[in-house]
């Protein structure tokens, strides 16, 4: 059993918390979607994601929460901490534009967070080992899901193709963060509890650039694009704290009561 | 076969409790009556994950608000099944939808009702939800083979959705003034609707008579209604909030709560479209819809390109 | 088109009895994706059973509506799905002809055959 020291301890929960705050986010933009989906099929497909996407975070959550101790709970920790303590890349807070901006987010994250979580299998610590585990079996059908929408409609219509293009500009920059290392992502690396994160990238650029060829998708040349930074750090777009305020606003008003 | 000699061969598998399945012959009527009924039940699913789909943003614990997704998601799965049991009377399910959209099928009308506090989640689950499940227990048997199994599909899945409404309102009751008085306002609120659901009375619904001897619907509207009423007065105690009716009281000699008289011009209005959100749920519905036109197109497109692909591989 | 559509499927119903406004076509309503026809195991040694029916645009994406749909509450681990204008259906009228006939041949049933008790495992 891997036991932190202090520092090592905050450092774990903040990691915690980035992985937990990805989840979560990503799932409230998600739920959005919820009785407007395109056709009831896809309606009930995107909210399977999103509820699984809950649920990573609220394992997540829970682990740090314990280790926290004192009165800290998932609740609290989703509901009462502000846009600059909360540490998910700035992708998934993204407004959710249409379907394929949501598809093609849902696609970038999920590849992403399937090469992380693989990674996170041998972690030494091995809460975190369980809940990965438990986490790709989930993760993989979200890729396979996503990636067949992303061809769907880069192979589809006339217009759809437009759309993804569309997307993909819009989306594209916010995809280098996932490599960018905060300091409690070195920390861990160093510990042996998650992987280095720069060395993911070739994988998912791989992945990626099979399915926008697939999709005839014209893949943006690597290195060319100015990536936009600073969620893992708690610096966020504009759109955060529309979205928490929204999220927490029952707990905001009626401080202490339990739902 | 005459006509006539069928619809007494057809009464009489009715009669016998066998059920009628697509490729049987069945009066008109008959199909207008379930595809009227089917298709509005569908729709009212539907639309009916609007009002509770309003708080799934806001849901004030992780657990809650995974529990309402969950929930919300099973309504889109209801009226999918009931969908497809309108297509096995050659009704596709987007003839279905368009008539939704085009304001010519109804819905039921507690849709029409805005969901205004968290409270209203739970007040949705337990008396909406409370009522709907009288119906559909009831539909379970209804005469039709594919309702009925879409319906027993239902009720399965249905069974936690009551209970997650009461279990919202039992926290509430147990918690702050301000979430007591929540509570109460938000069943303050549904309550009259509620009773709405179950249609007209007797006397008025120009449907009950024939759907009864068809089998379709196995009770009568205030049949019903009086079930829910005493289900319904016996639950509130046990949250400790009262029901606004001051009528509400035990009749020794019937055996059931009594109860005051809907406000019929209330409820007329909401059929007829002016209810508080009568334009906001068909209209999100419509936007839904018509923003997915370009992704079913190009699912559509995408799947010939692949056929034809195939197609010439083998060739 | 569409009335061709809605006229191929399981649940259809003979072209001279068909009442009024059942075979409604439109000709502004959208084709949309093609139904199918989903059929569950619900565990392993049992045979798939019908579940219910859904649309999608090819076959890929029918497998996993029907996994996103109808398995929501781990009531699968194996599905088929088939278009559902593939499907042939038998027609009631000819119930007397297709089924009686074994009614009278009790013989294929155990039930039929009175052994001595003292016989076992048979």
């Amino acid at each position: 059993m891997y036991e932190p020291d202090n520092d090592d301890a905050a450092s774990l929960i903040h990691y915690l918390l980035y992985l937990g705050d990805n989840a979560l986010v990503l799932s409230q933009r998600n739920s959005a979607w919820c009785g407007h989906g395109p056709v009831l099929e896809q309606d009930i497909a995107i909210t399977n994601i999103s509820l699984d996407l809950i649920g990573q975070a609220r394992s997540f959550y829970q682990y740090a929460a314990s280790l926290e101790g004192k009165e800290v709970t998932e609740d609290t920790l989703a509901y009462l901490r502000g846009e600059r303590a909360y540490y998910n890349c700035l992708l998934l807070e993204l407004p959710n534009g249409d379907w394929g901006h949501t598809i093609l987010r849902q696609f970038f994250f999920s590849v992403f967070q399937q090469q992380l979580y693989k990674q996170l299998l041998p972690s030494k610590d091995s809460t975190i080992a369980a809940i990965a585990e438990k986490s790709l079996k989930e993760v993989a059908y979200h890729v396979r899901w996503s990636s067949e929408w992303v061809i769907r409609l880069g192979d589809g219509t006339e217009e759809s193709q437009a759309r993804m293009e569309k997307a993909l500009v819009a989306l594209w920059a916010y995809t280098g963060e996932f490599f960018q290392p905060a300091e409690y992502e070195l920390a861990a690396a160093r510990e042996g509890i998650g992987p280095v994160v720069a060395a993911l990238q070739p994988g998912w650029w791989q992945q990626v650039q099979e399915v926008l060829a697939e999709a005839t998708l014209q893949a943006p040349e690597q290195g060319k694009t100015w990536m936009q930074t600073g969620g893992k750090t708690g610096r966020h777009t504009e759109h955060m704290g529309y979205l928490l305020a929204e999220m927490q606003y029952l707990q905001r008003a009626y401080p202490g009561a339990t739902w | 076969m005459s006509v006539q000699e069928l619809e007494q061969l057809f009464q009489a598998k009715v009669d016998q409790e066998i059920k009628i399945e697509p490729k049987d012959w069945m009066p008109d009527a008959y199909r207008k009556t379930l595809v009227r009924q089917i298709s509005q039940h569908a729709h009212s699913e539907i639309v009916g994950m609007l009002p509770e789909g309003n708080w799934i943003s806001r849901a004030p614990t992780l657990k809650r608000k995974a529990i309402l997704l969950a929930k919300v998601q099973d309504e889109a799965g209801h009226g999918l099944y009931l969908y497809s049991a309108v297509e096995t009377l050659g009704t596709t399910r987007n003839q279905t939808i368009e008539d939704l959209h085009s304001g010519k099928a109804k819905y039921s009308s507690i849709f029409n009702y805005p969901t205004l506090t968290w409270a209203d989640i739970g007040a949705v689950g337990w008396l909406v939800d409370g009522a709907a499940i009288l119906n559909q227990v009831m539909l379970c048997r209804t005469s039709y083979g594919p309702y009925a199994r879409a319906m027993v599909r239902i009720c399965k899945e249905e069974s936690f959705h009551q209970r997650q409404g009461f279990d919202i309102l039992l926290q509430l009751s147990q918690g702050t003034p301000e979430q007591k008085a929540m509570c109460q306002d938000a069943i303050n609120r549904w309550w009259w609707p509620s009773l709405m659901m179950f249609g007209p009375k007797d006397g008025e619904s120009t449907h009950s008579d024939q759907s009864m001897t068809w089998k379709i619907k196995r009770k009568s509207n205030d049949e019903l209604r009086q079930q829910f009423v005493d289900m319904i007065v016996e639950q509130a105690k046990i949250l400790h909030m009262t029901l606004p009716d001051p009528e509400l009281k035990w009749n020794e000699a019937r055996g059931h709560y009594d109860f005051g008289e809907i406000d019929w011009v209330e409820f007329w209005n909401v059929v007829k479209g002016n209810g508080p959100c009568n334009k906001e749920r068909l209209q999100a519905r419509r936007d839904a819809w018509e923003e997915g036109a370009w992704v079913r197109e190009a699912a559509a497109a995408h799947a010939a390109k692949r056929k034809d692909r195939q197609a010439q591989q083998v060739a | 088109m569409n009335l061709r559509l809605t006229k191929y499927y399981y649940g259809d119903i003979p072209e001279e009895k068909t009442g009024g406004g059942t075979a409604a076509s439109s000709s502004n309503t959208e084709a949309g994706w093609p139904l199918w026809e989903v059929f569950i195991r619900s565990k392993q040694g049992l045979d798939h059973k019908h579940v219910g029916s859904l649309q999608a645009a090819d076959a890929q994406m029918a497998i996993e509506n029907a996994r996103d749909v109808y398995t929501r509450r781990s009531e699968g681990i194996s599905i088929w799905v088939v278009e559902s204008k593939h499907i042939h259906a038998s027609n009631p009228d000819d119930a007397g002809a297709f089924y009686e006939p074994a009614n009278d041949k009790v013989y294929r049933h155990p039930t039929f055959y009175d052994l001595p008790d003292e016989l076992k495992h048979m």
